[in-house]
C-alpha cells in the first residue's frame, strides 16, 4: 500500500470519526477546517498510543471519558484579555460613543472561551459608564471553558501580561484594581459579573440570540470551513439589530461570505462592521403583487434611518436635560 | 500530473534577508504558489509586506483565512497565527497553541501542505536559531516531496538548517543563491 492509499484511507477514517461523534454526542465537527482537526486527531493518537483512526472511532463510541478528552483537543481555547489592543481601543473610541443614547445595550460574546474577552468588554463598558445599562451574553459550546469563564480566576503571570494589553488599549485605571489576589491567582472583581449571563451555545447547531447591539466573535470562525462560516454569519445577521455592530478577529472577514452586503465597514483593520437595513432579498414583496424595486428599498431604508437617528437625537436631548435636572 | 504543485519555506532569525536573496532572482510569473513561515514578532505591522515587495518581483501578501491558493504569489503567514493548507488548496489560519515555541510554526505549515499537495511540493528550510521545521520537512520527504536546506556554514544562523539535516535525509544542502537556481531547475521557471 503506498501513501496515496493510506492518505485516502485517513481522510475517509476522519470523515467516519466526525460522523460518529455527531451521531453519538451531537457535536458537529464535519464543517470545521479539516487541517487543524487532523492535527488534533494525530496529537491525541500519539499521546494515547493509537495507531489507526479507526481505533479512535471505537474508543469514542464506547468510552465517554475518551470522547471528552478528544473534545478538549478540538476546543482551542487560546485567549487573552484585551487581545489586539488596537481593537479594544477602537471599540472605546468609535463604537461606544454611538451607544450612549441607547436605553439598553445587549452584547453577545460568541465563543467566549475562558472569559478573558468578556471581562475585557465588561471593564471597558464600566469605564465608559455604560455598564449599568448593558447585558452581556457570553456563550461557548465547551462547558469546561464556560465554567472557567464564570469563575474568573486567572494566574498572576497572565494578568501581568494582560496589564500591558490593557494599557495599549487605552486603559487609564490601575489594572490590578479589577482583581483581588488569592494564593497565586487573581480573582476578577465580581461586580463585573453582575450584568453577565453565561450559557452553552453551539454556533454550528443552535439558534438565534435576538436583538443584539454588539456581537463579538473573534478567532472562532477561522476554525470553520466556508460553508459553516456562512451559516454562522447568517445567524449573526438575524441576531443583530439594524445598526448593530459585528466584531471579528483580526484575520477574519465578512467580505468572503453571502452576507457581505448586509454590513458597512466601521473600521476595516479592526474588523468592526455595522449591520445595515435589510436589503431586497429578505422582503421580496409588499402588498400582494407589487414587486419592490431596489431603489424603493434603498430610499425607504434611508428614510427610516434618517427618522431613527432624529428620534435618537431627540431622545438623547430629552435625556440630557432630565439628566441634568436630577443631579 | 505536475511533479510539483507548491513551494513551502521556513525561515527564522536572519530569515528576512535570506528570503529577499532567494526571491530577487525569481520571475513574477513563477508557475507555482509559494507559502512561507517567518518567525515574526506578534506585533509586526503590515508595512513589512510593502518592504518585502520592494525587493521581490512576485506578488507578496499575508495569507488570508479561506483564501484560494494561487500560483505566482508569495504568501506569508500572518504574525501570531498558524498557517495551514486544506485539501481543497485553500488556506486556514489558527490560534492553536505554539509549536516549537512558535506561532506561526513551520512544522504546522509543512505538515499540512505535505498532506494537501500529497507530497508534490518542495520544502525549504533557511536560517534560524531553533528547531522548527525539521518535523515538517521530514513529513514532506516521507510523502515523496523534495527537501532543500540552506547550507549551515553560510547561513546567518545555522541551528535550524542543522536540526533539519539531522532529522531528515535532505535532497540538497545549498547556499541561498544556489537554492534559487535549484528551484528554477526543478520547476522549470525560466
Ligand atoms: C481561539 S478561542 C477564541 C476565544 C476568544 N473569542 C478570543 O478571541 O480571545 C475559540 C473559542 O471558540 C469556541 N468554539 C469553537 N467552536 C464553537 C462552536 N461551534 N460554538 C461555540 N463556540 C465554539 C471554542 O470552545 C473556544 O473557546
Amino acid at each position: 500500500m503506498d501513501y496515496y492509499d493510506s492518505e485516502d484511507n485517513e481522510n475517509l477514517e476522519i470523515e467516519l470519526l466526525l460522523e460518529a461523534i455527531n451521531a453519538k454526542y451531537g457535536y458537529d465537527f464535519k464543517s470545521y477546517a479539516r487541517a487543524s482537526i487532523k492535527r488534533r486527531i494525530r496529537h491525541r493518537m500519539s499521546i494515547a498510543g493509537i495507531k489507526k483512526i479507526t481505533e479512535i472511532i471505537e474508543r469514542v463510541i464506547y468510552d465517554r471519558a475518551f470522547f471528552i478528552e478528544l473534545l478538549g483537543d478540538f476546543s482551542i481555547s487560546t485567549t487573552e484579555m484585551f487581545r489586539d489592543p488596537d481593537f479594544f481601543q477602537a471599540m472605546r473610541k468609535d463604537v461606544f460613543p454611538a451607544l450612549q443614547c441607547l436605553p439598553f445595550i445587549k452584547v453577545w460574546v460568541a465563543g467566549c472561551s475562558t472569559g478573558e474577552e468578556v471581562y475585557s468588554i465588561g471593564i471597558m463598558l464600566k469605564e465608559e459608564n455604560l455598564y449599568d445599562k448593558a447585558m452581556i451574553y457570553a456563550t461557548d459550546y465547551s462547558d469546561k471553558s464556560l465554567s472557567a469563564a464564570k469563575e474568573g480566576v486567572f494566574s498572576i503571570k497572565s494578568v501581568k501580561k494582560y496589564a500591558a494589553n490593557y494599557t495599549d488599549a487605552g486603559g487609564i485605571q490601575s489594572f490590578s484594581n479589577y482583581f483581588t489576589a488569592k494564593a497565586d491567582s487573581a480573582v476578577i472583581d465580581p461586580s463585573l459579573r453582575q450584568n453577565m449571563v453565561f450559557s452553552i451555545h453551539n454556533l454550528a447547531s443552535d439558534g438565534v440570540f435576538g436583538e443584539m447591539n454588539i456581537i463579538l466573535c473573534r478567532n472562532v470562525l477561522i476554525y470553520f470551513n466556508r460553508g459553516l462560516q456562512n451559516k454562522v454569519f447568517g445567524l449573526f445577521t438575524e441576531s443583530l439589530e439594524d445598526g448593530g455592530y459585528l466584531c471579528l478577529g483580526s484575520k477574519e472577514t465578512i467580505r468572503l461570505s453571502n452576507f457581505s452586503d448586509n454590513y458597512d465597514e466601521v473600521l476595516k483593520d479592526e474588523k468592526i462592521y455595522r449591520r445595515n437595513i435589510r436589503p431586497v432579498s429578505y422582503s421580496q414583496k409588499i402588498n400582494g403583487n407589487t414587486a419592490v424595486t431596489p431603489e424603493f428599498v434603498t430610499k425607504g431604508g434611508e428614510l427610516i434611518r434618517d427618522m431613527k437617528s432624529k428620534i435618537d437625537e431627540l431622545d438623547c436631548l430629552i435625556r440630557g436635560e432630565s439628566g441634568k435636572d436630577s443631579v | 500530473m505536475r511533479r510539483y504543485e507548491a513551494v513551502v519555506i521556513g525561515a527564522s532569525a536572519g530569515g528576512l534577508d535570506a528570503l529577499k536573496a532567494l526571491f530577487t532572482g525569481l520571475p513574477d510569473d513563477f508557475p507555482l504558489p509559494i507559502a512561507a513561515v517567518l518567525h515574526l514578532h506578534r506585533n509586526t505591522k503590515d508595512e513589512l509586506i510593502t518592504l518585502m515587495q520592494r525587493d521581490i518581483r512576485l506578488t507578496v501578501k499575508y495569507a488570508q483565512d479561506k483564501e484560494k491558493i494561487k500560483k505566482g504569489v508569495l504568501y506569508i503567514a500572518p504574525p501570531d497565527y498558524h498557517l495551514l493548507v486544506e485539501d481543497d488548496k485553500t488556506f486556514s489560519l489558527s490560534v492553536d497553541e505554539h509549536v516549537n515555541y512558535s506561532r506561526p510554526s513551520i512544522d504546522v505549515l509543512f505538515e499540512s501542505a505535505a498532506d494537501a499537495f500529497r507530497g508534490h511540493i518542495i520544502g525549504i528550510i533557511l536560517t534560524g536559531a531553533n528547531k522548527d521545521g525539521s518535523m515538517g520537512l521530514k513529513r514532506i520527504k516521507a510523502r515523496g516531496g523534495t527537501a532543500i536546506v540552506e547550507n549551515p556554514r553560510s547561513a546567518q544562523f545555522p541551528d535550524m538548517p542543522l536540526a533539519a539535516i539531522s532529522e531528515t535525509e535532505v535532497d540538497y544542502i545549498l547556499d541561498v543563491n544556489e537554492i534559487t537556481c535549484k528551484i528554477d531547475e526543478l520547476v522549470g521557471a525560466l
